[in-house]
């Protein structure tokens, strides 16, 4: 059974669906207990980075977190479940994250440009495409420059380049997703990216 | 690359698309779940359905939609069209919808913006701008309300600026508010996009107001929709390329089988606009 955990950081069902669609059972929950009977963890998480971790906090989710990932059991993060794993964010403000990666999360510069130098907008929203730098269980049979729905302002930025899945570029390159052992966590929405974005939401599911 | 994006739009009420779709063969064509499935299928980028349900008690019936739409499509959904309260978004939000596109209650209340993305995130709040071009009659207009874009400008001079004012009711009602400024506001006040509709074009085929296209889009750094006026593929292009749109709203184009989805990308894929082609 896939965990999906509820903090109330944005609307669960879309997640919870996209596994159903896929083909695996899942519970969406915020008790601890469910979190560690659980096969596989999902994290995911729209909004601003404080409040999230304020809500994981306030829920006693931190530890139930942690504890699931050093279990070794399949953990996925989408959006805003990327960017908590990491040390620190700077949305308004610089605040603690899961520190799970050693590095930060910083805002796309307004200064960004197109290649024919128009400026960008942000947020990053709409339908992007990936570079496979490594490619993790979740990515199977994932091609190259295949596109996901992307939505946010700020970007993961790893210490250690080693931790890199995929790429993406938005006026500069950067980190759309991280492996590191049991842990895969995208920028991009799978349960929002039609087929592409199922399709991982189902090689996800199928890791044992 | 962020490609651009192409969303129909089903305009729903009481729980039905009116008129339907026909591009395909579905079981009920009015059923916005069967039509939101028919586009997923045919990859559109987004999809975004506006309420036009006039009396109040039956607006929960879109909830229900909602929640129906996301349990059955992967794929972003906007739904727009009478929302007044953060417990509207609310609503909508947590059924299944990514955004909800604020039209007058913006205009009644600007700080509604401000409250709306604060609580839930710049992300899922498009402010909806109803535009209609601005009659050059300077003898009669009251300027005063019109700011900072008509300082620099003797009447007779601005009469030779194109300027848009903000409508509601369907294009009925002029709010005297310049509509590029309005973007400029709205922005500051922490929507996340901009759901540009030409009041002029809409419903003509004509072909989108590239003039208001480009003059929003420029104007501010969060994405803009262009909407009103597509009739043809051209329109898409040029909303892109002249109009700078981030995205293109259509609907009759696509409803009624003229074009399919996956034309529209491949033509505009050939003519070089950055656009995501299912393969």
């Amino acid at each position: 059974m896939i965990a999906i955990i509820d903090y109330d950081m944005g609307n669960l069902r879309s997640v919870q669906k996209g596994f159903e669609r896929a083909g695996h059972r899942c519970i969406v929950t915020r008790n601890p207990k469910d979190i560690s009977n659980a096969t596989h963890v999902v994290l995911p998480g729209v909004g601003a980075f404080k409040d999230c971790m304020d809500n994981l906090k306030n829920y006693g989710l931190v530890e139930p977190i942690l504890n699931a990932i050093k279990s070794g059991k399949p953990f996925l993060g989408i959006c805003l479940g990327l960017q908590l794993l990491f040390s620190e964010g700077e949305e308004f403000g610089i605040h603690k994250g899961l520190d799970v990666i050693k590095g930060r999360v910083v805002r796309f510069s307004p200064e960004l440009r197109t290649p024919n130098s128009e400026l960008l907008k942000i947020p990053h929203m709409g339908w992007n495409d990936i570079k496979i730098e490594k490619r993790p269980p979740a990515l199977t049979d994932i091609a190259d420059g295949s596109y996901f729905y992307f939505v946010h302002s700020y970007y993961v930025v790893p210490k250690d380049d080693g931790v890199i899945a995929t790429k993406t570029n938005y006026g500069v390159e950067f980190v759309s997703s991280i492996w590191k052992g049991n842990i895969f966590a995208c920028q991009f929405h799978p349960e929002k990216s039609q087929k592409l974005g199922l399709k991982i939401l189902k090689n996800f599911g199928d890791i044992s | 690359m962020l490609t651009k994006r192409i969303i129909p739009c089903l305009d729903v009420k009481d729980g039905r698309v009116v008129k339907g779709i026909s591009f395909v063969k579905l079981r009920d064509a009015g059923d916005p779940v069967e039509c939101a499935r028919a586009y997923e299928e045919q990859g559109a980028d987004e999809l975004v359905y506006l309420d036009i349900t006039a009396s109040h008690e039956k607006r929960n019936i879109m909830i229900g939609i909602v929640e129906r739409t996301a349990a059955e499509v992967s794929m972003p959904l906007t739904v727009g069209g009478g929302i007044r309260t953060l417990e509207d978004i609310k609503e909508l939000l947590h059924a299944g919808a990514d955004k909800v596109s604020i039209n007058t209650a913006a205009i009644e209340d600007p700080e509604f913006v401000k409250r709306a993305s604060e609580r839930f995130g710049s992300q899922c709040i498009v402010v909806a701008i109803d535009a209609k071009k601005r009659e050059a009659k300077w003898d009669m207009a009251d300027t005063s309300n019109m700011g900072e874009t008509f300082k620099y400008y003797t009447p007779s001079q601005a009469a030779l600026v194109p300027a848009w004012d903000v409508y509601t009711h369907g294009g009925r009602k002029n709010r005297g508010i310049d509509a590029v400024l309005w973007a400029k506001k709205v922005e500051g006040l922490g929507a996340g996009e901009i759901l540009l509709t030409s009041m002029d074009k809409d419903g003509t085929k004509e072909g989108y107001d590239l003039d208001l296209t480009f003059n929003i889009s420029q104007t501010v750094s969060i994405p803009v929709i262009a909407s009103g006026g597509a009739g043809q593929l051209e329109h898409l292009y040029l909303a892109f390329t002249e109009g700078k749109a981030d995205a293109v709203l259509a609907a009759s184009i696509f409803h009624f089988g003229e074009f399919t989805i996956p034309q529209a990308k491949r033509f505009l894929k050939e003519k070089g606009i950055n656009i995501r082609v299912e393969t």
